[in-house]
């Protein structure tokens, strides 16, 4: 990383996924790596099952915890047809990461509108790097389907350059005692999805 | 110590570190969490007041008693706090008072987008904005400094990406509680009668003059030389984006947004060549530097509506510099906050829209069944205006308007400022129906404690106010209390109570389904028998988000073109799909 570059991440899926908190889990890993990092996201009314983002942004010294369309590197998306939501906020040669997990939107379920096909192979027609898996399903594997957003955080720890021993030191503070040995494997799980 | 905070947090925090122990509040995003984070330091006594006005009463009471007080509130609580405000500004406040105003450019979750920097102007109260979390949490020490040393009121401006965004913040050893109560007896400072306050009047004038010489050497109003060619005036959030795509130029960035540093900012104007001011919302700055005389650009390119971010302000001063655009084509289907699964709301939206009346509405959840398809109200404007409306449209409709007009109001609604329209309308006998959404919570905020609950901030056992006793009291001599998620006996009592004359009021009475103490338990998920389901859709018309509906299923001896599914990780089994199911399909 040069001096001066400040990297994005956005976080993206559906209100009750654990967005905000596995974005909390990277924002304390980045700070304990000696990193300025700051986080923007929106609550309220927008948990009611709506859409949430959060914004990571870091590096040597970080200002707008919000990032600039087109600037971001990284998307992190939980959910699959949220991914297409935000590519507006990419960068060209962005990394993609995507749950496979469909979750319907309203207008879906009402059969007014339809889910979108083929995401997939759409993001890997448009950016190089793009992983795709069902975390939900590697996260059933460690006996928790909860632990979904972990094995993402796992998938994306491959991109960052940051030890794994602080990645694992900030997961046991993250979680009750019971809790650790699950998530550690959830987020081993999600390093070699 | 470093941590990671959001600017609610720190705001939190930072009183806590500066000695405050004692702060009043009406929960309201993005302020909520100021205060839920206050009540857990140790020592402290925080409460959520019913409402704002009553808060910063309480909070005035608190530092005429000798405390530092904080005040905490969103941007449209203060229109309710605005009367005491405007006239502690006259008396001064002797402990310290420091109000939080957090204002939500965009709207992401309030009816308007008001900027309570003018507040300040209006008032004659100076007031602070942090940038991020680490500023918010030094600058509310700042304020409490200011309140002190002027006796003075303070306001403390936030938005909603300050409070919800979090960065590093350093921790400081709390300042030791000093014990500074006591009474101070002085009828001529705070009896505010003509007399009294045409002095105090003058005095406001005097300690805007030494507020304003302060200002001039106030430390976080900082010029930041770089490039001359271009300088930046700008505040709080709007000058981290700032500086994210403009490091180069210079910056006058102010930490006090009133009273403003004249001859600062006339000192930075002469040491660059042009000047834009760059803030969110009203040209509140603006307006203020080239009343100096002092040639500026602002509003004439940045927007006046919504929150901005880096690409904005870059594309302001750039010209369009190319917008980012996406390559997926496609529309893709949204995701519109909805009513929770087992939400007591929607039995009770459901039952009203059958009998097709004008419902007013009001601020909580059950704002958002105005959307299709339940199509629950037809107005809402402020917390408590549903049963004015409802009265004031009755009166003037007079019979075409009888049985027809509907006011539906939440528990915390109602109990913020409910009671007085309430107290109206029977004192003025108009026909209209108010329906109380009771769900034992303010669950739009994230389940705060009311009078209602029985319990306080602090987690306390509390005097529970009885609605229907309380509704009685004011003079409604029609009252029923319904469970909404019984949809007939929801429909009957609509009925009945809408036929009455005079003022009626239904309670319907059911916690949210997220109500930690329910004593209602989430039952087995509900099930579509694919052989009775005949693909009406009329489950669909709950909105409920586990029912979806699937086409191509189809049945022999059937005219049906699909059938509703419903989702068994969603659906906590409230049963309101199988109470409307003509064909018994649902269980």
């Amino acid at each position: 990383m040069s001096d001066n570059e400040v990297k994005s991440i956005l976080f993206a899926g559906v209100g009750g996924q654990g967005v905000l908190r596995a974005s909390d889990i990277i924002c304390e890993v980045i700070m304990e790596a000696g990193l300025d990092v700051k986080k923007s996201e929106v609550h309220g009314m927008a948990q009611r099952g709506g859409c949430v983002t959060s914004h990571v942004r870091y590096g040597k010294k970080v200002y707008s915890p919000l990032a600039e369309s087109g600037s971001i590197q990284t998307l992190i998306s939980f959910e699959k047809m949220e991914a297409l939501r935000y590519l507006k906020l990419l960068r060209k040669d962005a990394a993609i990461i995507v749950n496979t997990e469909e979750i319907y939107p309203p207008a879906v379920n009402l059969g007014e509108a339809s889910y979108p096909e083929d995401v997939i192979s759409f993001l890997k027609d448009n950016y190089e790097k793009v992983i795709s898996f069902d975390a939900a399903q590697l996260a059933q594997k460690v006996g928790n389907i909860k632990t979904a957003n972990v094995v993402l955080l796992g998938a994306i720890s491959n991109f960052m350059n940051i030890d794994q021993s602080i990645w694992e030191n900030v997961i046991k503070k993250s979680f009750p005692e019971k809790l650790i040995k699950m998530n550690l494997d959830a987020f081993q799980m999600g390093i070699n999805a | 110590m470093k941590v990671l905070m959001s600017g609610n947090e720190a705001i939190a925090r930072g009183a806590y570190e500066a000695g405050v122990r004692f702060a009043a509040a009406y929960p309201g995003t993005p302020s909520t969490e100021i205060m839920e984070e206050f009540s857990k330091y140790d020592g402290v006594y925080a409460e959520w007041s019913p409402n704002e006005k009553v808060a910063v009463e309480v909070a005035i009471g608190a530092a005429l008693g000798g405390e530092k007080a904080l005040a905490v509130m969103k941007h449209v609580g203060v229109n309710v706090a605005a009367d005491p405000i405007f006239t502690v500004s006259y008396t001064g406040t002797n402990g310290a008072l420091v109000i939080v105003s957090a204002d939500d450019p965009s709207l992401h979750s309030s009816q308007n987008e008001q900027d309570n920097r003018n507040y300040a102007k209006f008032a004659k109260i100076p007031m602070l904005e942090p940038a991020d979390a680490g500023e918010a949490k030094e600058y509310i020490k700042l304020a409490f400094e200011l309140s002190q040393m002027f006796d003075t009121p303070v306001f403390f401006r936030s938005t909603t990406r300050v409070s919800h965004s979090k960065s590093v913040v350093d921790l400081k050893e709390p300042e030791k509680y000093k014990d500074k109560t006591g009474f101070i007896y002085d009828a001529e400072k705070y009896v505010m009668v003509p007399i009294n306050a045409r002095v105090r009047r003058v005095e406001v004038e005097k300690r805007q003059k030494a507020l304003k010489d302060f200002v001039e050497t106030f430390p976080e109003n900082k010029i930041e030389m770089g490039n001359p060619e271009i300088g930046i005036i700008t505040a709080g959030m709007p000058y981290n984006y700032a500086k994210e795509v403009f490091p180069d130029y210079s910056y006058l960035k102010l930490g006090m947004v009133y009273p403003l540093p004249e001859k600062l900012i006339r000192e930075f104007a002469s040491k660059v060549k042009k000047i834009y001011v760059i803030e969110e919302l009203d040209p509140y700055l603006e307006e203020q530097i080239k009343a100096m005389g002092i040639s500026v650009t602002g509003k004439e390119i940045f927007p006046y509506t919504n929150e901005f971010d880096p690409g904005i302000i870059k594309n302001a001063i750039q010209g369009n510099s190319g917008q980012a655009v996406s390559p997926y084509k496609e529309t893709l289907a949204p995701r519109p906050p909805n009513l929770c699964p087992g939400c007591p709301h929607r039995g009770l939206f459901y039952a009203l829209k059958k009998q097709k009346v004008y419902v007013h509405g009001d601020i909580g959840c059950y704002t958002l069944s105005y959307m299709k398809p339940l199509e629950g109200l037809h107005s809402c404007i402020c917390m408590g205006a549903s049963i004015g409306m409802a009265h004031g449209m009755s009166k003037a409709l007079k019979e075409k308007g009888k049985g027809k007009v509907v006011g539906v109001i939440g528990d915390s609604t109602f109990l913020h400022s409910g009671i007085t329209p309430l107290l109206n309308m029977a004192y003025n006998n108009s026909d209209a129906l108010i329906i109380i959404l009771d769900n034992s919570t303010t669950a739009m905020t994230g389940m705060q404690e009311h009078p209602g609950t029985g319990y306080t901030l602090m987690g306390k056992e509390a005097k529970k106010v009885n609605l229907t006793d309380l509704v009685s009291a004011l003079g409604i001599e029609n009252i029923k209390v319904i469970d909404p998620m019984d949809i007939k006996a929801t429909k009957t009592a609509i009925k009945e109570e809408l036929a009455k004359d005079g003022p009626s009021v239904i309670i319907a009475q059911r916690p949210c389904a997220l109500f930690k103490r329910s004593n209602i338990k989430p039952k087995p998920a509900m099930k579509v028998d694919p052989d009775k389901c005949e693909g009406c859709k009329s489950c669909l018309g709950l909105n409920c988000p586990p029912i979806s509906w699937k086409k191509g299923i189809t049945k022999e001896g059937s005219k049906r073109k699909g059938i509703s599914f419903i989702d068994q990780t969603l659906c906590n089994g409230c049963g309101l799909c199988e109470q409307i199911c003509k064909f018994g399909a649902i269980s």
